[in-house]
């Protein structure tokens, strides 16, 4: 499972570009600054490699790893 | 585009893996959208954790501009100093209490212009200091000034017509004066980063690590890489391991960023030393916070 | 039991830096100052403490601010053109609240001037040096024995009030050898460290009397110092006017508040004096012989010795202006002090400078002969 806070996330979308898996795209809702916050759209291609979390130059993102 | 509703978001932040290191009570931070002082802050806490240094013994020591922003965010002990003083203070601060883990956070400018000359004197004495230096080619703080390692051409607010000085290699420079560890990563690189970091914090002596970083607001607008997604393929793609640099000629390495760890080498350490001494000359190390003793 | 010892002015300061619980020295040499990290260097290993040369006055200053923060008394030593460099980082050891001393053996300036000949150029810059807004405390001895005494008593200031203390000594009194009188029973003020829980604990709170305790890095109290106006957790907060007016009245009034007991002044025959000459530091010593020499030829003349320039002794010199018909302030510069003096005084009296610069000190006999000018 992936989370994303909205009230940290600046729009700067690092994690849909640097994504190996392309989970992430940008969504149409908007957080309190007006910026369209990233969303996890393919989460099922996560293979939890924790590489946007690392990214995240805010700390607004969590992978959860999965369960086997 | 995909449609999402804002309770998909609901969070609950205490479990991004490094946020518990923030004080939460001073976010979001300063910093610009896409900006890798994040990055770098990251790489930093995920190095820590791999070190296994105790978070409570960590004092973080910086100057001034973006990056010496960083100690003010992370929840524990911090000296927000003066404009390329930090190697300076952090150097009192290791000295006075040797136990303490120091890490400075500096930046191109802080480090190599106004600091230049407290950060080669600190690699010289081998201090067991580690200094990250996020190195965006800018001054951020005061809108995009060109600095000590923006490469000739770049455009900046006071190099309007390009920069036509010739840009320090940071890396070079403290290895001349003598750090004992020395490694360089990009934004791009935030494993490599981290697991340099780590062995940076573990080298008993002065570590230098420099990050090569994006400033998308005053670098990137003003040198065609708008975008920190554009600055992070940039370094992507410009990048080459000091393994293969070493076999190419200055020419062939124009443009490229250097990247790995260029020295781990054991050699004396100044906080010992002055431990030692004390103990020839006294019987005992330097005594630890006297102030409260006599 | 005292102990008698014959020594450079230089070296009782840095024996007294020792008696005074300092542990720590980052210096860089200058002349007239060098005996002090020289000795220093020597002594500190030997009692457990630490020194550093350091690569420049910006830098000792620096390390001297984090070797505190480490929880050491610390020092460094130096002249004007060190003095000079020093300003910007004396400022975030105000901004920071980081107890320290800071010891000027002044010579003859401006700019590199008179290495080896003593002057008094500094006084103002000790006062006005860093920018902005605040108070500070300078003490200035006028003998080998009270540069001893006045370095322990600067160290113990510097902790109660956690602010940096200046020695504004000169060439004369560094250089000079006195008999000293060690006394073995010295007061030290030990640094306190809060009673809060670590989470309840604001470093930077607006206390009554303004001085909060100070922890060091590595007690847990997760501190933040910065030279950015903060708010009391010590976070910075930089564009509020309420919070930078409440954090730099604080840090004034800590200093202000407690003037009478951080003041320190002698004076001999001023009851009946008509003339009173105001001196500090080594001139002192000519105001003494010329006080001496013009009683005994029946002139009414007394003196008022300043011990603390900084903060200034605003009631002693006022209470003395009442009384006489005229005060001449002896200094060894072109007219510093005499400003402050003349703040305080010029509605009671005539205020009159004697100015010697040139790296001697000043004739008594040629201080006299001011003094009968005037009669």
């Amino acid at each position: 499972m992936i989370q994303i806070n909205p009230d940290l996330c600046k729009g700067c979308y690092i994690c849909v570009e640097i994504c190996p898996k392309s989970v992430y795209l940008i969504s149409n809702v908007t957080n309190k600054k007006d910026i369209k916050i990233p969303a996890p759209e393919n989460e099922k291609n996560c293979i939890t490699c924790h590489l946007c979390e690392l990214e995240c130059p805010d700390q607004a993102i969590y992978v959860e790893d999965k369960n086997d | 585009m995909a449609e999402k509703n804002k309770q998909d978001f609901i969070t609950d932040e205490e479990k991004n893996p490094y946020i518990k290191y923030f004080r939460k009570d001073r976010l979001p931070t300063i910093f610009c959208s896409g900006c890798g002082i994040g990055i770098t802050i990251n790489s930093f806490l995920k190095g820590l954790e791999s070190a296994d240094i105790d978070f409570n013994n960590l004092s973080l020591v910086s100057g001034i501009g973006c990056s010496s922003r960083v100690p003010g965010y992370l929840n524990c002990d911090s000296l927000h100093t003066t404009h390329g003083r930090a190697m300076s203070f952090a150097t009192g601060l290791k000295i006075g209490n040797p136990d303490l883990n120091v890490v400075v956070f500096t930046g191109d400018g802080d480090a190599s212009a106004i600091g230049g000359n407290h950060l080669i004197h600190a690699a010289r004495r081998n201090i067991n200091l580690t200094v990250i230096c996020i190195n965006n080619n800018i001054y951020g703080m005061t809108g995009g000034q060109v600095s000590p390692t923006s490469p000739e051409g770049t455009l900046a607010t006071t190099a309007p017509y390009g920069s036509i000085d010739t840009p320090f290699n940071l890396i070079d420079l403290v290895t001349a004066a003598g750090a004992s560890f020395v490694g360089r990563w990009t934004t791009a690189h935030p494993l490599q980063l981290s697991k340099t970091i780590k062995n940076g914090l573990l080298n008993n002596g002065f570590s230098f690590i420099e990050v090569v970083s994006q400033c998308p607001t005053y670098y990137g607008r003003k040198n065609k890489l708008k975008t920190p997604v554009s600055m992070i393929k940039m370094f992507k793609e410009n990048s080459i391991n000091k393994r293969r640099a070493d076999t190419l000629s200055e020419e062939e390495l124009l443009g490229k960023i250097v990247v790995g760890e260029f020295v781990n080498k054991k050699r004396g350490e100044l906080s010992k030393k002055i431990d030692d001494l004390s103990y020839i000359k006294s019987g005992r190390n330097t005594i630890r916070k006297s102030a409260y003793i006599f | 039991m005292t102990k008698e010892l014959f020594i450079q002015g230089n070296e009782a300061c840095a024996r007294g830096a020792i008696e005074a619980g300092c542990r720590f020295f980052g210096g860089y040499p200058i002349t007239p100052s060098t005996e002090i990290a020289e000795y220093l260097s020597i002594a500190l290993p030997k009692v457990s403490g630490s020194f550093i040369q350091m690569e420049d006055e910006i830098s000792a200053i620096g390390s001297v601010i984090g070797a505190s923060w480490s929880g050491i008394k610390s020092m460094t030593a130096t002249s004007g053109p060190g003095f000079s460099l020093m300003q910007e980082n004396i400022g975030f050891a105000i901004m920071s609240e980081t107890p320290l001393v800071i010891v000027n053996v002044q010579r003859g300036s401006p700019s590199t001037g008179q290495p080896t000949m003593a002057g008094q150029g500094d006084m103002m810059q000790a006062r006005w040096g860093s920018h902005g807004d605040y108070e500070t405390i300078a003490i200035s001895p006028s003998s080998v024995q009270e540069f001893f005494d006045f370095t322990i008593l600067g160290f113990n200031l510097a902790e109660k009030y956690r602010v940096p203390v200046v020695i504004l000594a000169d060439e004369v009194i560094g250089h000079m050898r006195e008999k000293v009188h060690l006394q073995d029973n010295i007061e030290t003020l030990k640094r306190i460290k809060p009673k809060e829980d670590l989470k309840d604990f604001l470093p930077f709170k607006n206390v009554e009397n303004g001085t909060n305790p100070m922890p060091s890095f590595g007690d847990g109290y997760n501190i933040h110092v910065t030279g950015l106006t903060h708010n009391e957790r010590g976070y910075p907060i930089t564009t509020s006017p309420k919070d930078h007016s409440t954090l730099v009245k604080r840090l004034v009034n800590k200093i202000l508040k407690n003037r009478e007991n951080i003041v320190s002044t002698n004076f001999k025959y001023c009851d009946d004096a008509d003339i009173v000459l105001i001196g500090y530091g080594s001139p002192i010593r000519s105001i003494m012989e010329a006080v001496k020499i013009g009683r005994e030829n029946g002139i009414k003349i007394g003196y008022l010795k300043i011990n603390t320039p900084w903060p200034f002794p605003e009631d002693e010199v006022a209470k003395i202006a009442k009384n006489v018909d005229d005060l001449i302030v002896v200094e060894m510069n072109l007219g510093q002090m005499v400003h402050e003096v003349e703040r305080v005084a010029k509605n009671d009296t005539n205020v009159h400078l004697f100015s010697e610069i040139g790296g001697t000190l000043p004739k008594p006999t040629d201080i006299l002969n001011k003094v009968k000018k005037l009669l």
